[in-house]
């Protein structure tokens, strides 16, 4: 991807804002990214293409792992600097509690990285983030820059 | 099944096919048989979750893969009851082509007492050869009054 080769060239971390804002799905469902010390914090506003249950109503199963996946994609490029967005391997979703029509915030970090896979953890929350509606473990798959080692 | 079970059902799927999620990426339904169901997906700029190669975000891959799963069970029941998913587990075996059609079919394992079990394939020219294959469980919720399955 030209944005996260352009920040690997330069030795810089990537511009999260920016990264997010690029991807159409996520323009489509009003995710932003920004940096929040040294993590990565996604916001999702609560919007009626989100919603799964119009009764409760409550966010669809689909979005919640969405937004997990793509913290974790966002993360994954911030921490490794790789150059182009992580290929998903596996993932695995635990629905903790219903997603309620509100804003909504994600992170993730790297349990373990390999040279060419990563184990990614992520947590999505509402009001609190003690209380997480849904967590993430995963595999990607990442391309570093420079010759490949393996 | 009685006709009113029949219609009950019949009107379950549609309204669960007519998801807000669902509807505004531009997915549409049809129930293969009992315990089946199979969604359609057309390619469109919005799903892009690559920009550099046009490929659809996993994200929404993971979200059809889930509703085609609640949609199998939902199918199979008798009577109306809520369930919600307790966990979704996806295999990615190889990015979607891009302006191409996603299909995913979803088949319902087991309905237990309290829990349920379904799986759902997301390919794009034959179902041997997915996209994507899910694997979920759902925990039913209990409330009846909710005439389709709650997530």
């Amino acid at each position: 991807m030209e944005l996260l080769e352009r920040s690997a060239r330069a030795g810089e971390k990537p511009d999260i804002a920016e990264l997010i804002a690029a991807v159409p799905y996520c323009r489509h469902l009003g995710i932003t990214g920004r940096r929040e010390g040294d993590r990565i914090v996604l916001e999702m506003p609560f919007g009626d293409q989100l919603i799964g249950n119009p009764i409760l109503p409550a966010l669809h199963g689909g979005v919640i792992g969405l937004m997990l996946e793509t913290a974790t994609l966002a993360t994954v490029v911030w921490e490794t600097g790789a150059t182009a967005l992580p290929k998903p391997v596996d993932i695995t979703v635990d629905y903790l509690r219903s997603g309620r029509p509100v804003t909504s915030f994600a992170r993730a970090r790297i349990a373990r990285q390999g040279r060419r896979v990563v184990n990614v953890h992520a947590e999505m929350w509402q009001e609190d983030e003690a209380r997480p509606i849904a967590a993430l473990r995963g595999h990607f798959l990442i391309q570093m820059s420079g010759p490949r080692d393996t | 099944m009685s006709e009113a079970q029949e219609l009950w059902r019949l009107g379950m799927m549609a309204g669960m096919g007519r998801t807000s999620f669902a509807t505004a990426l531009g997915g549409e339904t049809e129930i293969v048989g009992p315990g089946r169901v199979r969604m359609r997906l057309p390619y469109s700029e919005k799903l892009i979750g690559n920009p550099d190669t046009g490929v659809v975000h996993g994200g929404v891959i993971t979200g059809f893969l889930d509703q085609s799963c609640g949609m199998a069970i939902g199918s199979t029941l008798k009577e109306p009851r809520s369930f919600a998913t307790l966990d979704l587990r996806i295999d990615y075996m190889k990015p979607a082509k891009p302006n191409k059609d996603i299909f995913f079919e979803g088949e319902c394992l087991k309905i237990a007492h309290d829990v349920a079990f379904a799986r759902a394939r997301a390919y794009q020219d034959t179902i041997e050869d997915p996209v994507a294959i899910a694997t979920a469980t759902f925990m039913f919720t209990g409330d009846a009054r909710l005439p389709f399955g709650a997530r």
